[in-house]
């Protein structure tokens, strides 16, 4: 056992299959307190698995993973997720601040119900967002990014001190682009821990300062500037790609 | 209580009960679970009546509840499996389970009181027969009593859990990585759907309790886009269907179940082409609406590029426009009324100019 600080995510021997086959082979990963962290890797490599994994989603075949030292079920209340876009219906009857505050329910627990505080800093988060006008727009009826930034804002709500998020970029435009960026940087500039599922390997050097490469085992993790070099990524993609830096 | 009243109240009681947790099987797409739950409960119900040898023993209610679960679980079981997908599933569970009850009913209960037809369409007409007598007085027909306590607990359960039920039908995995165990919430929900099915079932019949738990849902889910909403619209729905349904039946002097299901398709073909926005008639008006304002701008750009131009006068002249789009001559001139009347142009002579409107459409449209 180190002395040091407390990793703020820490996966050990992590191994999750699906009946024989693997999804993630013996996977290590340290989080370190306060990073903006991205996982990237081909399509199938394992990545929205290690996030649900750590969010005891799916139960791993072998290894452990603790969040501040203690097990996921230890540290709901710390923990904050953005599921991929596409994983809700959103023609579901409800609206905007219904499904930020939705955000709040952990907090509340069982049967309570959300006051007017929780509708407060439902407002909150919006704004944090700039979806403040869209509070009762019926959730259907959003864009992409829209829909990206209520997810997000859901998660602020939630005022979390690890956040995983699983494709927040996915299929939003430019400006939205820009948005989370800043808010993910925000984030991390108050000493949150963010990990993001991430696709754009163009973008990783300017929005991130960790990387985690993945291709179903760990290929590297640490720095950017150390870890996203041209071999690193040769290996975790294969001779598939043809990146230029 | 005269006997109209009666079996009309025992009508809403079980059509309300059966439409509050069908909103939520309609929002998770499961309304076909119910049908599966309806019919595979008869193995519970015989095998609990071989053991009591009563029909209105609750111990029926409780073993064709138990039924329920289990089809819900074998359903889920299978498709676990990923060989099977989930309608596979439920079509290959349920009729096994049903034809147990069948085949049990027609080897060991062929001389007793256990009849096909009202296990199917149920007999809502003979429901104030059976009634509760408590120290000489009449306390009313037995199946507003059932139904009437599995309505309470259905609106209990949905009040006290309407966060979690809310949550786990919207975002499952958000409800799990918050700790609110969506798979607790969903097997709550199955039993409830289980216990109604069953309570349903002895009034109006399988095929009628599948009406009312997945016609006034999705009726009202057209109507509305607030989830507290839809599930007192689905009860007043549920409540109409039933006494309409009640009404048309003593009217033709047909069966009370078949017109309840009859009312529940019809209000909801009404509803369905009239609802404001996104019904039927609606879409169809703004489909319309649609063609003749793109046709429009369709004109107004042609003219529009040929303003001011040496061909202009050639370009615009009434009689020729068809030729030069390519339009129906009769399509053109009521194209060319309606962009007049939107004053987008005027017309002097032969010749059609654009106003300020008109071009600034054209120019809002080329800049797209």
């Amino acid at each position: 056992m180190q002395t040091s600080e407390p990793k703020a995510i820490e996966v050990t021997d992590l191994t999750v299959a699906y009946q024989d086959k693997p999804v993630l082979w013996d996977i290590d990963l340290d989080v370190p307190p306060g990073v903006l962290l991205s996982i990237v890797g081909p399509n199938g490599a394992g990545k929205t698995t290690l996030i649900k994994a750590i969010l005891g989603l799916v139960r791993p075949a072998a290894g452990n993973i603790l969040i501040y030292n203690k097990p996921y079920e230890a540290q709901r209340r710390i923990v904050s997720y953005v599921p991929q876009r596409g994983s809700v219906d959103w023609d579901f009857p409800t609206n905007v601040l219904d499904v930020v505050m939705m955000g709040r329910y952990g907090a509340l627990g069982w049967v309570r119900r959300p006051g007017k505080k929780d509708r407060e800093l439902a407002m909150h988060a919006l704004e944090k967002v700039g979806m403040e006008a869209y509070t009762t727009r019926q959730i259907s009826q959003l864009s992409g990014g829209q829909q990206q930034r209520v997810f997000l804002a859901r998660a602020l709500v939630q005022d979390a001190t690890v956040y995983l998020m699983d494709e927040p970029f996915q299929g939003v435009d430019a400006t939205t682009e820009r948005a989370i960026v800043t808010l993910l940087q925000d984030l991390r500039a108050n000493g949150k821990t963010v990990v993001v599922v991430h696709h754009d390997l163009q973008t990783v050097t300017d929005y991130f300062d960790w990387v985690m490469l993945l291709n179903i085992r760990r290929i590297a993790s640490g720095p950017v500037d150390e870890t996203f070099t041209p071999n690193n990524l040769r290996e975790t993609y294969g001779g598939r790609i043809a990146f230029m830096k | 209580m005269n006997e109209h009243l009666d079996i009309q109240l025992i009508a809403i009681v079980t059509a309300v009960a059966c439409a509050l947790p069908g909103v939520f099987l309609v929002l998770r797409r499961m309304t076909l679970m119910s049908d599966a739950i309806s019919h595979a409960i008869l193995p519970g119900i015989v095998l609990a009546f071989f053991l009591t040898e009563s029909l209105s023993s609750p111990l029926l209610i409780l073993a064709a509840a138990g039924t329920g679960v289990l089809t819900v679980l074998l359903v889920e079981l299978l498709q676990r499996t990923k060989l099977v997908k989930e309608d596979a599933a439920i079509g290959l569970t349920f009729p096994a389970l049903f034809s147990i009850g069948v085949i049990l009913i027609s080897r060991f209960a062929g001389n007793v009181h256990l009849d096909m037809d009202v296990v199917l369409l149920g007999e809502l007409a003979y429901a104030p027969l059976n009634r509760l007598k408590a120290f000489g007085y009449d306390l009313g027909p037995i199946a507003l009593y059932v139904m009437g306590t599995i309505l309470v607990l259905n609106t209990v359960f949905i009040f006290v859990f309407y966060k979690e039920l809310k949550l786990a039908t919207f975002d499952a995995s958000l409800a799990a990585a918050l700790g609110f165990a969506p798979t607790l919430i969903h097997y709550g929900l199955m039993t409830l759907v289980s216990v109604t099915t069953v309570g349903a079932f002895d009034a109006v019949g399988s095929i009628l309790v599948v009406a009312l738990i997945a016609g006034p849902p999705t009726t009202a889910y057209l109507m509305t886009d607030k989830l507290s909403l839809m599930l007192i619209l689905s009860a007043i729905i549920g409540s109409v269907n039933a006494v309409s349904g009640y009404w048309l039946a003593s009217l033709f002097d047909v069966s009370i179940a078949g017109a309840i299901a009859t009312m529940t398709l019809i209000v909801f073909g009404l509803i369905f082409l009239t609802v404001p926005n996104r019904g039927l008639i609606a879409i169809a008006r703004r489909d319309a609406r649609q063609k003749w304002e793109f046709a429009q701008t369709m004109l107004v750009i042609h003219l529009f590029n040929h303003e001011g131009l040496p061909e202009a006068e050639a370009e615009s002249a009434i009689a020729d426009l068809h030729e030069h789009l390519s339009w129906d001559p009769t399509f053109t001139n009521q194209v060319v009324r309606y962009a007049l009347n939107n004053r987008c142009v005027s017309q002097d002579e032969r010749q059609l100019t654009l106003t300020e409107q008109g071009r600034a459409i054209a120019q809002q449209a080329l800049v797209q």
